[in-house]
């Protein structure tokens, strides 16, 4: 019973922040709002029995991906007002395809019958008594470690080209350079002045307000 | 739990992946937000693939699950940066634009 109000509790939290995410007027409010929606979703992967993968969840996206699209909508110096404008010119064509698509979804899941088998608990792994974080590394290193690499490959190449794209020429930090500093003149960097005693540096500028 | 929780978890997924291409569809010029979009969509995905982990006793789903988020991470960096090149190109991130970069 506490389950399902809890079970209710995140999945409304997590459509309505969805829903928030796609219309908020405020660019960082809907990034705001999508980590709220991960960490619903997380909160309802630990009730299916995947605590690991909502870990993961809250790692990976509350702390990375979340927080990149949190950079590049601060960064970016974007006017969020003149993107909105096709808001009210798409609504209906989106409303239409919204509703059609919840149809079909709806009526495939009315003809869905779960068989008697199926039990929604901790999911358990051929070797027993495991937890959930090992019995997938259990598969990940053994079964699919070829998928695992190239998991690995495909996100090396992704920061590869995430650099290659962003990285601009001229646009360095000042570096410094032994060999040219090394290399200058005193006459360049330096003069000797003999002050006259008593005279100062330079002449001084006449103070009126001085009584 | 009854496997009505499974159905449960379905209607869920669904709503957030109808939720994620409403989004699309609203804010065809922000590409900001239709990345978002496509994060909730694949939310969904995972939401699904983890309640059938659950329900039919196979780590498999969850598995998969691990591989989806590390594809939408890469998808999200991939494409972040080539908002970040077209902005500096550009001044601006509407996608309408975006035809000119044909050819």
């Amino acid at each position: 019973m506490i389950e399902q109000i809890f079970f209710y509790m995140f999945s409304a939290v997590l459509l309505v922040s969805a829903c928030m995410v796609i219309t908020a007027r405020n660019p960082v409010h809907s990034v705001l709002f999508l980590i709220l929606a991960f960490l619903n979703a997380a909160a309802l992967f630990v009730m299916a029995g995947a605590a690991f993968l909502a870990m993961v969840l809250v790692i990976v996206y509350v702390g990375a991906v979340a927080v990149l699209f949190l950079f590049v909508v601060m960064m970016l110096d974007v006017d969020f007002i003149a993107l909105r404008e096709g808001f009210q010119k798409f609504l209906p064509l989106g409303l239409t395809v919204g509703f059609v698509l919840m149809a079909e979804i709806g009526l495939s899941l009315a003809g869905f019958e779960a068989s008697g088998t199926m039990r929604l608990a901790a999911a358990t792994h051929r070797v027993a008594g495991l937890s959930d974080a090992a019995s997938i590394g259990d598969l990940l290193y053994t079964r699919y470690l070829y998928v695992f690499e190239l998991a690995g490959l495909l996100l090396v190449i992704a920061m590869i080209g995430a650099i290659v794209l962003t990285l601009t020429e001229g646009a360095r930090p000042r570096r410094q350079d032994l060999a040219r500093q090394h290399d200058r003149p005193i006459a360049d960097t330096l003069t000797l002045v003999k002050p006259v005693i008593g005279a100062g540096i330079a002449p001084l500028p006449a103070r009126e307000d001085v009584p | 739990m009854s496997h009505g929780s499974l159905n449960a978890y379905l209607v869920v997924g669904s709503l957030l992946l109808v939720i994620g291409i409403f989004g699309i569809f609203l804010n065809r010029k922000n590409v900001i937000v239709i990345m978002m979009s496509i994060e909730l969509i694949l939310l969904a995905a995972n939401l699904n693939f983890v309640a059938f982990s659950s329900a039919l006793h196979d780590m498999v789903g969850q598995i998969f699950t691990m591989f989806v988020l590390a594809v939408a991470a890469a998808e999200a960096a991939i494409g972040l940066a080539i908002v970040v090149v077209y902005f500096r190109n550009r001044g601006s991130i509407e996608v309408d634009d975006v035809t000119l970069m044909k050819g």
